[in-house]
């Protein structure tokens, strides 16, 4: 290793590269970090790491679409047409799907309210020099006046996962299973795996709340609501982009 | 303006994990995570090729008893090359190049401390050893394991009356790769998020090796490639357990059974109900998945056989940015041309055509990479050593394997080719064997700086003579079997009037596999008595240039100690004129080439 250097500008590289001054990793003690603004480091990673994990999701979800575009599209031959038919029976969806997705738009701005109300709380904490838990009077004070948006959220994100069961519960008891038709098939495909996704989201809130009973940074807890509103919102879209292929591509 | 260009001393010192289960089993650090794909895939190695040893055993001694196996049967032939394809594709040759050595030397090169999400890494480590094992589990269930090929293709996979190893085990095979590829994509986002923002100051994305390169892009496929298989993985497992029909069509004859109409009973009892349902559809989707998998398996290869060629020729990689341009387009086309898997499926001529164009037209990159390794090696002042050989044979391997693509790109000639031997010549050559190469040139490399000892140059050349003469005696001849129209996948040829002829042939390859196996054990014996007897390797034993030779043998836990470096090169600076060295390392500094 080089042991002198001289006073020379670095090229200063075009994405990234600004070094690894980051705050430790959660167990096993960390790589220095100490600049004041660390967790802007710290949440420019995990909104990496975010924004790709969202692109995996997309590619799942492109296959299923092109599954169902193909499956609805292929025909069997039949003697008895002397032509080419088609299995797809069009399924009648749940009316509760409205109402769900009602209630997963409201949990989106319920989230984004709370990922605001934490942003604003960090930034008091940050211009007074600190990044601990806010211990000034006026700021828990100002934690108890303001509303509880995390738990809504995750009430809403719960009563969703609900209304979901309820729907599946519906099809179920008119006698339409997975294998009843490929159309139910991919109905319970689709809503299934963002279900289970979705549940991701919700644990990943959990988490944030728990963070708060732990009495973790603050920091802690605005990184992690940050990158799961990303998700939480990203799984909202998923749900409405679901929703009309299966209203509208029967 | 003047930036601090020196070391900047981090602000907490970095304490390792004592206890021996957090420090090697479940460790956070990127260092022992590599060590352990790489030990994942060696174990792996050594099963497939053990079942590629039966293959050649029972292939031109039908009538030989074999240990575990007994007398082979036609079935448990293709059990075996099913295991073998599969365990080869993801455990090693997805595993090894890309988990293992870019988890243990991507933070390095690039200057940071660790992977940007340690407790993910280790999940994806972990995530894939449950994978191994659920595979490996596949032989010991009632039927054995799966007949269907690493394609996995339907109907044969998605009916379990199709054949013995097609209940539990076929299942037991797609939840193992339904978990892989979960763990890919985890490790995947980690590499991607790694590159993209822990580079050390200096350390431009035009300043990274070709080896973080083609990490980088490796991941990138892995990262829009294993969700579809994943998606294909999730509608196989309900079509073959909870009745649905997203592949398998009616009207089929599964064992004497009519499975539509109305319904016929296969021999466990359950009525096989299936309609209308695309098996083309998973080919899509697999295939959409299975070409880019190809270029995961190839690509880090190729940026080891970069590094390793410009630092044993002491001159620059000729090309850097041409290298790297080449690397994204063939990342880019590699997603564009799974069709041509599909020749023999009906498709139209005029999709055949277009994919037919779109793999031609990867020879363009590919090309450009060839020439670019030729034009590194022209005027070189080459040092021969072990892992300079391995990179020279990847070139050699790459570019025999390479050649018949081309043939089999065109629909005219796969046609007559598909599913001969032909094909199994063409894409053992370039994306077993010459990966294989990759995988041993780095672990020559890089052995020092793993383990602080060098290991054994005369073993290692003995063991590279013998395996490139081998892969080249064993590949070269598939290709006049396949032209001379000998079918692969089949058990028994030593019956068919035809073929007869070849029956020699046949025994040479199987003779020169058994030999290119033995030699294998040399390698593994080096390894292994080098860790603890191999001559002790200084900080930088290769004179290269990029950081991981920076820092001590084996690395400290977070790399540095506590230092970020601060890098001031390009990655290959070999022979500048006015430098005191014949090489510039990337941390010397920035005046150090000013005349």
């Amino acid at each position: 290793m080089a042991t002198t250097f001289s006073p020379v500008a670095v090229e200063e590289p075009k994405i990234g590269g600004r070094g690894p001054t980051i705050v430790p990793p959660p167990r096993d003690g960390g790589w220095g970090g100490g600049r004041p603004d660390d967790h802007r480091d710290r949440l420019r990673r995990y909104r990496i790491g975010m924004f790709f994990a969202l692109t995996a999701v997309v590619m799942l979800f492109v296959s299923f679409t092109s599954a169902y575009i193909v499956r609805q599209g292929v025909g069997t031959w039949s003697d008895a047409s002397a032509r080419y038919v088609t299995d797809w029976q069009p399924l009648t969806l749940p009316p509760i799907l409205w109402i769900n997705t009602i209630i997963l738009l409201a949990s989106s701005f319920t989230l984004a309210m709370a990922r605001r109300t934490l942003s604003r709380k960090l930034e008091a904490t940050s211009s007074r020099g600190a990044l601990a838990p806010p211990s000034e009077p006026a700021l828990i004070a100002d934690q108890q006046r303001s509303i509880p948006w995390l738990a809504i959220t995750l009430v809403l994100g719960a009563g969703f996962l609900i209304g979901q069961l309820l729907a599946w519960g519906q099809l179920r008891h008119l006698g339409i299973f997975v294998g009843t038709n490929p159309s139910s098939s991919f109905f319970y495909v689709l809503t299934g795996t963002h279900a289970l996704h979705l549940l991701g989201g919700v644990l990943g809130l959990g988490y944030a709340g728990i963070t708060s009973l732990l009495r973790k940074p603050l920091v802690t807890r605005f990184v992690v609501v940050d990158v799961t509103a990303l998700y939480w919102h990203f799984m909202d879209f998923l749900w409405v982009y679901i929703f009309a292929l299966l209203h509208f591509a029967r | 303006m003047s930036e601090p260009t020196g070391p900047q001393p981090a602000a907490h010192a970095h304490t390792a994990p004592t206890g021996f289960i957090r420090k090697y089993v479940f460790s956070l650090d990127h260092k022992v995570i590599g060590l352990q794909y790489y030990f994942l895939a060696l174990v792996a190695v050594f099963v497939g090729m053990f079942l590629s040893l039966f293959m050649r055993i029972h292939l031109v001694w039908p009538e030989a008893n074999l240990p575990w196996f007994g007398h082979i049967k036609p079935e448990q032939y293709l059990t075996l090359l099913t295991m073998h394809g599969t365990i080869m594709v993801f455990f090693v040759l997805t595993t090894a190049p890309q988990s293992g050595f870019g988890n243990y030397f991507l933070p390095i090169q690039i200057g940071a401390p660790d992977m940007a999400f340690p407790t993910l890494n280790m999940l994806s480590f972990w995530t894939t050893f449950v994978s191994f094992v659920v595979m490996i589990a596949a032989f010991f269930v009632e039927g054995g394991a799966p007949l269907s090929g690493w394609t996995n293709y339907v109907t044969l996979s998605a009916i379990p009356s199709s054949g013995p190893g097609q209940g539990l085990g076929e299942d037991l095979w797609v939840i193992s790769i339904a978990i892989f590829c979960v763990a890919s994509l985890m490790g995947a986002l980690n590499f991607i998020t790694t590159t993209l923002d822990l580079r050390a100051r200096g350390m431009s994305l035009f300043r990274m090796p070709l080896t973080c390169w083609a990490w980088f892009v490796t991941a990138m496929l892995g990262l829009l490639a294993f969700g579809v298989l994943l998606a294909g993985g999730i509608l196989l497992l309900l079509d073959r357990n909870l009745g649905t029909s997203f592949f398998v069509p009616g009207g089929l004859n599964v064992s004497g059974n009519l499975s539509f109409p109305p319904g016929g009973l296969n021999p466990g009892g359950h009525p096989i109900t299936h309609t209308g349902g695309s098996p083309l559809l998973w080919q899509h989707l697999f295939w959409f998945f299975g070409h880019p998998e190809v270029y995961i398996a190839i690509l880090p290869g190729m940026g080891v056989a970069s590094q390793l060629l410009s630092t044993f020729s002491r001159k620059p990689i000729f090309g850097y940015k041409a290298m790297v341009y080449a690397i994204l387009a063939i990342g880019i086309l590699g997603f564009l041309v799974w069709g041509h898997h599909m020749f023999m499926s009906g498709m139209s001529p005029y999709s055949a055509f277009a994919f037919s164009v779109m793999t031609m037209a990867i020879g363009v990159p590919s090309a450009i990479k060839t020439f670019n390794w030729l034009g590194t090696l022209w005027g070189g002042r080459i040092r021969f050593a072990t892992p300079m050989l391995f990179a020279i044979g990847f070139v050699s391997l790459f570019v025999s394997g390479g050649l018949s693509g081309p043939f089999l790109a065109q629909p005219v000639l796969d046609i007559p080719l598909h599913d001969t031997a032909f094909v199994v010549a063409h894409f053992h050559l370039i994306m077993g064997v010459a990966a294989i190469f990759g995988i041993f040139a780095g672990t020559y490399y890089w052995f020092p700086k793993m383990f602080g000892r060098m290991m054994n140059e005369t073993l290692g050349k003995v063991h590279f003579f013998v395996t490139l003469a081998g892969a080249y005696a064993v590949f070269m001849p598939m290709h006049y079997l396949g032209m001379a129209g000998q079918p692969r996948r089949y058990s028994q040829f030593t019956e068919v009037q035809y073929l007869l002829h070849l029956i020699p042939l046949n025994r040479f390859i199987s003779i020169a596999a058994f030999i290119t196996i033995a030699v294998q054990f040399v390698f593994v014996f080096n390894l292994f008595w080098s860790m603890k007897k191999g001559k002790k390797a200084e900080i930088n034993p290769w004179e290269a240039t990029t950081l991981e030779w920076t820092v001590p043998s084996p690395p400290p836990h977070d790399n540095f100690a506590g230092v970020t470096p601060v890098v001031n090169h390009g990655p290959y600076e070999y022979s500048v004129p006015g430098a005191p060295k014949d090489y510039v390392m990337q941390t010397d500094p920035a005046t150090v080439t000013a005349h």
